[in-house]
């Protein structure tokens, strides 16, 4: 035995036998008990995929914190191989990844792309926008007061106030919003073929290659004619594909996830009514509501999606080389050893050290934009309707259990 | 307390301004940290710790 196998707390062969990823939840406002059960008592456990796979669940904070922060032993070059949830056609497996969208990339090719857009999504730059997204929030909460009471919290507030300002980031017309996101719906439902999923890449593919030629005809102030701008004497110019790529990556993740943090946020809030109080007496409360909403919700429930490259020891667990991994933020933003009573929503924690912008060089890039966006828009939110109440029972909520991105399908609201 | 960097682990996600915008800066260009104080006074500790803590590459140390 060698001595890393000696450190190993439990054999693999005294591991419970693989199982899928637990998904679904008992109570929808928490992780399935499963994810909970597991992470304390086999912290790296066996995974079981849907073609068959056998990887590994990792669930404990500080194991999922070293994994993230260590992108060359887990790599994201591949990380599409082994979905746990559906399961990809051989071919899709083996597709080269597309050019830019560099979530699918690591180091050093990460950095390259990455580095394109740090400058373009720091704290000031952010913080510049507030003007505009305390407008796009004002028109959108009024475009909600003449329509009900009731209104749809996410089709009118939670989806139309990131869309808008990611379009305008971009330079997307907000007008073409009912087709993109309809192909993000389907890349994202969880129930689609494999080949709804490929035509919804193709469509979001031709569109943003359309989107580019069409900024380098008619340049605007807006972030893709900067990219195509910035590559004017650069050492290694990106192409059209790359730039269509970075759109492609940013669009998506631009929209859906504060969509569904907004949504899922606010009937989180509804749900503690004695937490909404002290957000409503006290509205700077926002900024650590934010993080613990974040916290909570944790809405990439799937986890991230990483392969060994070599074989390695995490928790105490050897892994082998070329294993698929899944790091559950879900499970390390609920993990008692990091968080005191994690279950329970309590807006003045300070949960600043949770992981659902990820960790490691890959945390989410448009994070400080997505706080900007939730926390003018909570706190506005509940300022213009402060008797904002669910206009449905609770058992009737529409929850994207279906979803590769947690939240709420609608969410029907009175005042 | 005296703050070290390691500037080229940098990934830009911009959690040290967030918390501690005293001590640390962006470049403008590439999005990158930047130090304003390298000595920053102790009323500050509180926030480059956090800053420190949630950076997500671990670049920033504090010693001293």
């Amino acid at each position: 035995m060698t001595e890393t196998v000696s450190r190993c707390p439990v054999a693999h062969d005294q591991l419970p036998q693989p199982a899928p990823l637990p998904f679904v939840s008992e109570d929808p406002f928490h992780p399935p008990q499963r994810l909970g059960e597991l992470r304390a008592e086999f912290p790296v456990s066996r995974l079981l995929y849907p073609g068959g796979e056998i990887g590994w669940l990792v669930t404990k904070y500080a194991d999922v914190r070293a994994l993230l922060a260590d992108p060359v032993t887990f790599s994201s070059r591949n990380r599409q191989r082994a979905n746990p949830i559906r399961e990809m056609p051989e071919d899709f497996k083996e597709q080269p990844p597309k050019p830019g969208l560099f979530i699918n990339e690591d180091p050093p090719d990460h950095g390259f792309y990455r580095k394109q857009l740090t400058g373009q999504f720091t704290v000031k730059r952010m913080k510049a926008l507030e003007p505009r997204i305390e407008q796009i929030v004002a028109d959108q909460l009024e475009y909600m007061a003449a329509k009900g009471p009731v209104a749809d919290l996410v089709a009118d507030f939670a989806l139309p106030v990131p869309s808008l300002v990611i379009c305008e980031l971009l330079g997307v017309d907000y007008a073409e919003r009912g087709s993109f996101q309809e192909w993000t719906a389907t890349l994202l439902n969880l129930n689609s073929t494999a080949q709804q999923v490929r035509a919804a890449v193709d469509e979001l593919d031709q569109f943003m290659l359309r989107l580019v030629k069409q900024k380098r005809a008619e340049p605007d102030d807006a972030m893709v004619s900067g990219l195509i701008e910035a590559q004017d004497g650069a050492e290694r110019p990106l192409t059209d594909e790359e730039i269509a790529g970075i759109a492609f990556l940013l669009l998506i993740a631009g929209h859906e996830t504060t969509a569904n943090m907004l949504g899922l946020g606010t009937l989180t809030l509804l749900h503690h009514p004695e937490q909404l109080a002290r957000l409503k007496a006290d509205p700077s409360l926002v900024d650590t509501a934010v993080e613990e909403l974040l916290r909570f919700n944790s809405i990439i429930r799937v986890g991230q999606l990483r392969v060994t490259t070599r074989e390695v020891e995490i928790g105490g667990q050897l892994i082998p080389a070329g294993s698929s991994v899944v790091a559950s933020n879900l499970a390390a933003n609920r993990d008692p050893e990091k968080f005191d009573n994690p279950d329970e929503l309590d807006i003045t924690r300070g949960a600043v050290h949770h992981i659902a912008f990820g960790h490691g060089v890959h945390q989410c890039l448009g994070q400080q934009l997505a706080r900007i966006e939730m926390r003018i828009g909570y706190r506005r939110l509940f300022e213009r309707f402060p008797d904002l109440a669910l206009a449905i029972p609770l058992a009737d909520v529409k929850w994207r259990t279906d979803m590769a991105i947690y939240g709420l399908h609608e969410l029907p609201v009175t005042w | 307390m005296r703050v070290e960097l390691e500037r080229d682990r940098c990934c830009g996600a911009g959690m040290c301004v967030l918390y501690a915008p005293e001590v640390f800066d962006q470049d403008e260009e590439d999005g990158l940290v930047l130090l304003k104080i390298a000595e920053p006074p102790d009323s500050s500790l509180d926030a480059v710790r956090t800053a420190a803590g949630t950076c997500p590459n671990s670049v920033i140390s504090i010693a001293g």
